[in-house]
């Protein structure tokens, strides 16, 4: 895979990733397409793509409804990969999944298969360190990035593992809970980017709540990346592709207000 | 191996692990920690003792079942009433030995999952002793079906929280108790029913629950002078089960036989045999047989039961399955409703309608045995809980 590819690529500009996220076939298999050009058209520097699971622990009530609606309009792996090929030449591509999919298909098979549709990146909610060592090995030979993710729990010997097993980035849970937008940004958020920055050199993104451009550019002056999804969703199911488009540009500009980092 | 036999690392074999969200994992080594503290503490056990003799009616009788020993013409047919332990089930075991782990630990609020709402009732009853706030997450679905274990539930003190995602039953509940885990792990206590979940999780309910055998073993050398011949038990996660073969695993003279729900039929795609017809995977954070489709969607558990109504199973059966330390078979909705009412008939006692399945496989084996061979069946729960249930399905 050439580097304009890549999840890492999307960092190191100087600048916080603006990292948009989407439920596979959500509102339709036809809609989460234009859900996507209209993040790409909005600036997104990573599409992460849900794939839907029917038991998505890690999420809030709003991806909850997004991934049933999925999973009846018919969202499939495949339809996901397919998905992923068509953005994955123009912007890197994540996809978020539950293990019990990967497993499913068998891990090699699924890497293969990810790292032919151009996807880059791997956010594993439901793989923490102490499943994930056999895992990140074969994703390192099929050249797919592994992004671990960190919370405010997780103890400072647990972040060295984290920063070491991080080959794409480090996802940043900014609050103990499931996804879903909050009003502002969580007291500790913060204090984990530093936490994650003071142990590794990958590129730290945080995600969980970001719910306004106000909270996305405040993230951005501690953060490498910024995720969204829940807020995007919900924007989504009351006024289309296009609305969140339009809303996700409103985030770039309050993001580059903060202005280049050192 | 004998360390992962014993679940200390997580695994049986290759079943188990701690496939959770980064958040959990603190909550789990804390939890590891404080088990590992406490499970030989002398003050922690007299404690444990104290109250299962005094509040949960300790030990349960093994009884002899006349009637239906005579009835089957095999071997002796031995209940070990869990049914009479306090809330109607053996799921108060657990429930009493995690509720002084979380004090110890210093949590303040509990939460549990629950289908049928014995482990609710439980879990409420235990929160009440122990003074402690109690949130227990049940499918909206299972509300209405199990209404009387809500009222329960209610009349401790408990918060009964409908969850509406999903299929709004037991595999639905579990997942948003976790979640409320996930975003309350600081003060919070989750009291997981069964042999489930992530690690340290099967092992220490395994290990709360293993009173029932050790009960089982003295009472059989008293009462026929050495081990069952076979214990035969109901699985849905697999608790009662575990709980009650696990002082005989390794015993060539012990047949170990698990019964899971056929539901209407294993044909019929509704049913609740998942080491039966599952398929290895991850559900609720641990690998196990978990039944789903071939694209690694977790499908719906079926049975007349709530209790064996779960797509997945402990990771300790699947090792037990793969090692023919346990046999496992299914038995359907009819006929668990056949012993249901045979076994309230013949000896008196309207088992609940999981243990029911034990019962109507239990003849089976009485008969393979023979007579003067002696066959133990957990007597998991009473079936005060299913009287309407049944009444509907057989017309009383």
């Amino acid at each position: 895979m050439s580097d304009a590819g890549c999840v890492s690529s999307a960092f190191g500009e100087g600048r916080a990733a603006l990292i948009p996220y989407l439920t596979g076939g959500y509102p339709s298999l036809d809609g989460a397409k234009e859900v996507g050009e209209a993040y790409i058209e909005a600036g997104a520097d990573i599409v992460e793509i849900g794939v839907p699971f029917s038991d998505p622990l890690a999420d809030g009530p709003v991806i909850q409804g997004t991934t049933k609606k999925a999973l009846e309009n018919g969202t499939d792996l495949e339809y996901c990969l397919d998905l992923a090929s068509g953005f994955s030449g123009r912007v890197p591509v994540a996809f978020l999944i539950y293990y019990n999919v990967i497993f499913a298909r068998g891990v090699e098979r699924f890497l293969s298969e990810a790292s032919d549709a151009g996807v880059s990146g791997l956010v594993i909610p439901d793989l923490p360190m102490d499943e994930s060592e056999e895992f990140s090995g074969f994703a390192a030979k099929a050249g797919v990035s592994f992004c671990p993710l960190a919370a405010p729990t997780s103890t400072d010997s647990r972040l060295d593992e984290i920063g070491a097993a991080a080959t794409g980035f480090v996802y940043c849970v900014s609050v103990a809970g499931v996804t879903g937008a909050r009003d502002s940004l969580p007291p500790g958020a913060v204090e984990l980017l530093r936490r994650v920055k003071a142990k590794t050199s990958a590129p730290a993104a945080l995600g969980f709540g970001i719910g306004s451009p106000e909270t996305a550019a405040e993230a951005a002056r501690e953060a490498d990346g910024v995720i969204i999804g829940s807020k995007l969703m919900q924007i989504v199911d009351e006024g289309g592709p296009e609305a969140a488009g339009a809303w996700l540009g409103k985030v770039k500009d309050a993001m580059s207000s903060v202005g280049a980092r050192g | 191996m004998q360390q992962k036999v014993d679940g200390r690392a997580g695994y049986f074999g290759k079943y188990g692990g701690k496939y959770v969200p980064e958040t959990l994992i603190y909550a789990l080594e804390e939890l590891e920690e404080a088990y590992e503290k406490y499970r030989n503490d002398p003050e922690f056990l007299e404690e444990l003792d104290a109250l299962a003799k005094d509040f949960v009616g300790r030990p349960t009788p093994l009884m002899l079942a006349e009637r239906l020993t005579k009835k089957w013409g095999g071997a002796n047919v031995w209940f070990k009433r869990e049914d009479l332990a306090h809330t109607g089930a053996h799921k108060i075991n657990n429930t009493l030995g995690q509720i002084l782990l979380a004090d110890r630990m210093g949590k303040k609020r509990i939460i549990a999952e629950t289908g049928a709402g014995q482990h609710g009732v439980a879990t409420a009853a235990v929160a009440a002793l122990y003074g402690k706030e109690c949130v227990v997450y049940m499918g909206e679905e299972d509300t209405h079906r199990q209404r009387l274990n809500v009222v329960r539930m209610k009349l401790m003190g408990t918060e009964v929280r409908p969850v509406y995602s999903g299929s709004r039953t037991l595999k639905d509940a579990t997942s948003e108790a976790i979640r409320d885990w996930v975003a309350n792990v600081e003060d919070t206590h989750y009291i997981i029913g069964s042999v489930v979940g992530p690690a340290p999780y099967p092992r220490i309910v395994r290990d709360l629950q293993s009173v029932i055998g050790s009960e089982m073993e003295i009472q059989s050398r008293e009462k026929f002078g050495g081990d069952p011949d076979a214990i035969v038990a109901c699985v849905g996660g697999g608790s009662n089960a575990v709980g009650a073969f696990h002082p005989f695993v390794g015993r060539e003279n012990v047949r170990l036989v698990g019964v899971e729900a056929a539901g209407m039929g294993i044909e019929s795609g509704k049913h609740g045999a998942s080491l039966g017809e599952g398929k290895l995977g991850v559900l609720h954070g641990s690998k196990s047989y978990v039944l789903q489709t071939e694209a690694g969607q977790i499908v719906e558990a079926y049975s007349v039961s709530a209790g064996l109504d779960y797509p997945g199973t402990g990771p300790e059966h699947a090792y037990f399955k793969d090692e023919k330390i346990a046999e496992y078979v299914s038995v359907t909705d009819a006929e668990a409703l056949e012993a249901f009412t045979l076994c309230s008939r013949a000896e008196g006692i309207i088992p609940a309608l999981e243990t029911a399945h034990a019962l109507f496989h239990a003849e089976k084996i009485a008969k393979e045995l023979g007579a003067g061979k002696n066959m133990v069946v957990n007597f998991s729960g009473r079936g005060d809980k299913d009287v309407e249930a049944a009444a509907e399905a057989l017309g009383v």
